[in-house]
């Protein structure tokens, strides 16, 4: 089977997974009882949220192996991963933002989840700029490589942010008396599929991204053969 | 705004920016896809002319 059609299958089983959240999170899921129907979105926000920090801890283990080895494959896997990650960073504060409103009645609050979770998205908006900046250049990605690092440390802050200061968020899966805070077994169900969907959605995407990037490198790769082969023939 | 169309709202921009992003990634590979295309071609074609000049040398030479 060809990287093609490898890339078809995750899609589809994507696909299919997403089909199996959303008929769960709308049909088969009971409506939260103090809340309400806009709970549901709780369903598709923490998904983000975990694709966010395994993204994010990816672009750490790539700059690792990047610094260590010094090979270009690390850096483009940094790279998609760090993308990845601020498209559901991005969600998990707008999801959050919108489902904070009718319940918080405030769009924002310098809560200790929204604002470590904040400060993420800035590190990795900070990493992506500092790579459009550098271009393909070598010290770009040295450079890159560190920032992902170090980013990394505000993630599992970010997890233990709801144990380690006052918060209005709430701590439903690592409930501070221990165990989940969710009622009913379908919502851990639909919690479990919805996490599920988004893994398989996030390889998915991480693989045609990174796709690309090493398709980008062996274009300038190739552009420099390119060069070579023209001055050489031009010579002759 | 009522409680569903929060419910609404966030998840019509999860759906809209995760297709937005594959939109993003495949017109992406469309266009590099091309641009390998090309840039093969254009080797092909030197590596050719290199080896048809070394022929008529050869046989110059010869």
């Amino acid at each position: 089977m060809n990287g093609r059609g490898v890339r078809l299958g995750l899609g589809l089983v994507a696909g299919a997974l997403m089909l199996a959240a959303l008929y769960m999170v709308f049909v088969y899921v009971p409506t939260e009882a103090d809340q309400g129907i806009v709970q549901r979105i709780f369903y598709f926000h923490v998904p983000c949220a975990w694709v966010a920090f395994v993204s994010f801890a990816l672009v750490a283990i790539a700059g690792i192996f990047y610094l260590w080895l010094g090979q270009q494959v690390w850096d483009d896997l940094g790279y998609a991963a760090a993308e990845t990650g601020m498209v559901f960073c991005t969600l998990v504060l707008v999801t959050g933002s919108i489902w904070a409103k009718p319940i918080w009645g405030a769009w924002w609050t310098w809560d200790s989840r929204l604002t470590t979770t904040l400060i993420l998205w800035l590190l990795y908006g900070g990493y992506l700029m500092l790579r459009a900046m550098a271009g393909d250049s070598e010290q770009g990605a040295r450079f890159g490589a560190v920032v992902g690092i170090v980013a990394a440390i505000d993630v599992p802050i970010v997890i233990v942010s709801v144990r380690l200061w006052r918060t209005i968020h709430p701590a439903v899966l690592v409930t501070r008396q221990g165990g989940h805070g969710l009622e009913d077994p379908r919502m851990v169900a639909t919690l479990l599929v919805a996490l599920a969907a988004f893994t398989a959605l996030f390889i998915w995407i991480l693989c045609l991204r990174f796709v690309t990037l090493r398709m980008h490198t062996r274009l300038g790769a190739l552009a420099r053969s390119l060069a070579l082969a023209e001055a050489a023939a031009q010579d002759s | 705004m009522d409680n569903l169309s929060y419910l609404f709202a966030a998840y019509a921009i999860i759906f809209a920016v995760i297709f937005g992003y594959v939109l993003f990634i495949w017109r992406r590979q469309v266009a590099l896809e091309a641009e390998l295309r090309a840039m093969e071609a254009r080797m092909r074609a030197l590596d050719e002319a290199a080896v048809a000049t070394k022929a008529a040398r050869f046989r110059a030479g010869s």
